[in-house]
């Protein structure tokens, strides 16, 4: 089936709002290429469990191609329009699959050798896109906040170091109840502008007392999610003709019922953990990488105005089926390694933060949990240099906000 | 171009090279100055005893940690010991598909094989293997695979009509070896991960793998004995440099490809694990040539190559996850470098011109003597 054949019926599988989104704008629909709309599908129909941003961010996008001239969209589409796609692929379920759709094509794209004109042709229509974006004024300029090395008495080695030169490196910070200063400083800001999902508070281990007005999710917390889908995979594993593509497409239509845990009454926050797990890798078994790559999603779903991530020591590695049959209660921790995951998690928190609308008024600070050791990045904080000033963690976070 | 250096030059050079490599200049006039001096000894009888190992620095790794200023912490032996006795190719573009068995099939076959990653296939073209052993008239003991389990049991041979099974190289799978050798016991159970692109999978094997008894027959290797060896190896590819020794003691094959795996422990997100994993394989390369010039079967008549199957995701590409993966197709992910050595290349170069990963089957046939028909690469005129 092509595009140009759809018809309202045939998303009544839909969740409501996202059904009623698609009928609205089911002509512009029609008119674009294969190639490129299962991509749009894929966002629209989780519609009713996304946040605010992405929200937006899909309203913007239909309503932009909806004003479109059709000589501008045959314009903004050919070179989607250009690529070469197989009958098999139009075979497939797009409409109530476009997850499973989009992962063919992936591999249908590179097997021809088309990935790159693919990522040309993305690339283009995401540069087209970007000014017609939300462009509403943030409430209050970004922050991130990464505290990094819990647990790690001494460390010799050099630490930020990609994130040096872009701000000011403190030396002589005062650790005291720096969690507790930096909880309070987000819970501040979380209450002084109040946003749905705009403030969060995300923990590698156990989270620590924060405020309520803080949406926060931790590795310890979701433990009985991350047990239960793993036995879930366990079981899909040992069934005949199970794959690596096989198992994939399993995890995309998993939801949190599926694996008997029982939800907290936020849809959009239970969906969106249960993502980390079935769409991350290495999230299921390392705490750092939890961590990071629900930081990136944060950012990039969100759109946070606040995130405080606090990585935690990650189980030493072990075996892979060791692991995943979670037969070690007392798991043995690499504390070391885990500060090392955690310092370029930092890393990508800033990339991710930067990658937002008002980068150039974000604010970042990274410390070394327990240590005199931080870097502050803020638009009145000088790049690559060092400080000696004794500084707590509260003067570090206003200084780096201001 | 740099002339028996010392590391700390080397290493000078290196970052300036890469830096400037990045920024799109290359020193290809340093390089080709030397094109008409070639010490490569052509003819039948040097071709004869030629030896060629082929070590793919494996699963994925970015410049930034290997080759670049920053990187260059990692991998002290390279550095040191073998970028001063080799020539270094600064850009080896990968234009085919980012799967690491498919990738390397791509490596071993000159094309951009189009098979799926996942799926325990044969290339669609002729190996070097096979070029090798159908046009010397090698036996089957000459050419030899060692490499991780997940899929690479069936890469010593092709499915082409005109070459296939009976020509191509042997395989040894040492996981799998080791999975059934321990035939229950769990105490070698964390040698045994696999897979890394699909950490929670782990496919089964079937094809024509080595055999567990061909252990004693081929390398003198009692069940008992490798499994007293797997208890002191501290990964998956220290196993496989134990076993290509061995190969090496035992048959000396003319043609030796080890696959390290590794690396792509990237794949969980860990970046201490994989920088591990790049140190490791760094010192597990240096030993292997070691090993080759303390063998009088190899000791100057063998040429290494090192280079990875392709690079990992930029960290500034937002489609992607930086070192974690390599999915983007963007350039730090098409983009690595390559290490020759040994007999008949020369020592302390570096090129800076892009060269394809499919270049080397060409380059291998050019030096020992054997046509690749099927390949789409060019030679390396560098290494001719």
């Amino acid at each position: 089936m092509l595009p140009s054949d759809l018809k309202a019926e045939q998303f009544s599988g839909y969740p409501p709002e996202a059904r009623a989104l698609v009928v609205a704008h089911l002509e512009v629909l029609r008119q674009l290429p294969l190639s490129f709309m299962p991509s749009l599908l894929r966002e629209i129909i989780d519609y009713d469990y996304r946040f605010p941003a992405e929200r937006k961010t899909i309203d913007s996008e239909l309503a932009e191609l909806s004003s479109l001239s059709p000589a501008q969209r045959r314009e903004w589409f050919q070179p989607f329009s250009d690529l070469s796609l197989s009958p098999k692929l139009e075979r497939v379920d797009w409409v109530n699959q476009p997850a499973q759709f989009t992962e063919q094509l992936s591999a249908y794209l590179w097997s021809t050798h088309q990935m790159d004109a693919f990522r040309k042709a993305a690339t283009e229509y995401g540069n087209r896109l970007q000014p017609v974006m939300p462009t509403d004024s943030l409430s209050m300029p970004r922050l991130g906040i990464a505290i990094i090395g819990q647990g790690v008495t001494a460390y010799d080695a050099p630490l930020f170091r990609n994130l040096r030169k872009h701000g000011t490196y403190f030396t002589k910070v005062k650790p005291d109840n720096g969690l507790e200063k930096l909880l309070a400083g987000i819970a501040a800001r979380a209450e002084a502008h109040p946003a749905p999902y705009g403030h969060w508070y995300i923990d590698g281990g156990q989270e620590a007392n924060h405020s309520a007005l803080l949406t926060c999710t931790s590795y310890h917390g979701l433990e009985p999610m991350r047990a239960a889908l793993l036995k879930n995979i366990q079981t899909e594993i040992a069934k005949p003709g199970m794959g690596p593509e096989e198992l994939r497409t399993h995890l995309a239509q998993l939801a949190i019922s599926d694996i008997g845990v029982k939800g907290s009454g936020d849809v959009v926050l239970d969906r969106f953990q249960m993502k980390l797990f079935t769409e991350g890798s290495g999230t299921q078994i390392f705490s750092t990488t939890f961590a990071q790559w629900t930081t990136r999603e944060v950012l990039r779903r969100a759109q946070a105005l606040t995130m405080l991530v606090r990585f935690a020591p990650r189980q030493r590695q072990k075996p892979m089926n060791e692991l995943l049959a979670n037969g070690d209660s007392n798991p043995e921790l690499d504390t070391v390694g885990s500060l090392v995951d955690a310092d370029m998690g930092s890393y990508y928190h800033w990339l991710n933060q930067q990658r937002l609308p008002g980068w150039n008024q974000s604010s970042f600070l990274v410390w070394f949990e327990g240590h005199d050791k931080a870097v502050a990045i803020g638009p009145s904080l000088p790049r690559n240099t060092e400080s000696s000033s004794a500084v707590d963690l509260a003067e570090l976070l206003r200084l780096a906000t201001t | 171009m740099l002339s028996r250096c010392s590391p700390r030059e080397v290493s000078g050079y290196l970052g300036r090279s890469r830096r400037d490599f990045l920024r799109g200049a290359a020193g290809l006039a340093a390089g080709s100055a030397l094109m008409s001096a070639s010490p490569f000894v052509h003819g039948q009888k040097a071709a004869k005893k030629r030896k060629v190992i082929v070590i793919t620095f494996g699963g994925g790794a970015r410049d930034q940690e290997t080759f670049a200023p920053e990187g260059q912490e990692n991998i002290p032996h390279m550095l040191h010991d073998l970028i001063p006795q080799a020539s270094f190719f600064t850009q080896v573009m990968n234009q085919g598909i980012l799967g690491h068995y498919v990738a390397t099939a791509s490596l071993a076959t000159g094309v951009y094989e189009t098979l799926n990653n996942f799926s325990a296939v044969p290339p669609e073209h002729p190996t070097v293997f096979e070029y090798f052993r159908k046009d010397l008239r090698r036996p089957a003991s000459d050419a030899w695979v060692v490499a991780p389990s997940n899929g690479f049991n069936r890469i010593g041979d092709s499915g082409n009509r005109s070459y296939g099974p009976d020509l191509g190289a042997r395989v040894v799978l040492p996981k799998h070896l080791l999975r059934a050798a321990i035939s229950g016991s769990t105490d070698y159970e964390h040698l045994l991960r696999d897979n890394y692109e699909t950490p929670l999978y782990t496919p089964p094997i079937a094809g024509g793998e080595f055999e567990l008894q061909q252990l004693e027959r081929i390398l003198k290797l009692s069940v008992d004995d490798f499994k007293a060896h797997a208890l002191t190896a501290s990964s998956p590819d220290e196993l496989s440099v134990f076993i290509a020794r061995r190969l090496m003691q035992q048959e000396s094959p003319s043609l030796l490809w080890i696959t390290m795996h590794d690396i792509d422990i990237a794949h969980s997100g860990a970046y201490s694990l994989y920088v591990d994993a790049i140190q490791r394989t760094d010192r597990l390369c240096a030993e292997l040539w070691q090993a080759a010039q303390s063998d009088p079967e190899y000791a100057g008549n063998t040429t290494l190559f090192i280079l990875p199957d392709f690079g990992r995701d930029a960290d500034e590409d937002s489609g992607g996850n930086g070192f974690q993966h390599h999915r983007t197709g963007d350039a730090a992910s098409r983009t690595t470098w390559m290490i020759a050595m040994g007999a008949g290349v020369r020592e302390g170069v570096i090129y800076d011109r892009p060269v394809q990963s499919i270049d080397l089957v060409p380059s291998l046939g050019a030096m020992m003597g054997f046509s690749p028909a099927l390949s789409q690469g060019t030679p390396i005129k560098e290494l001719l």
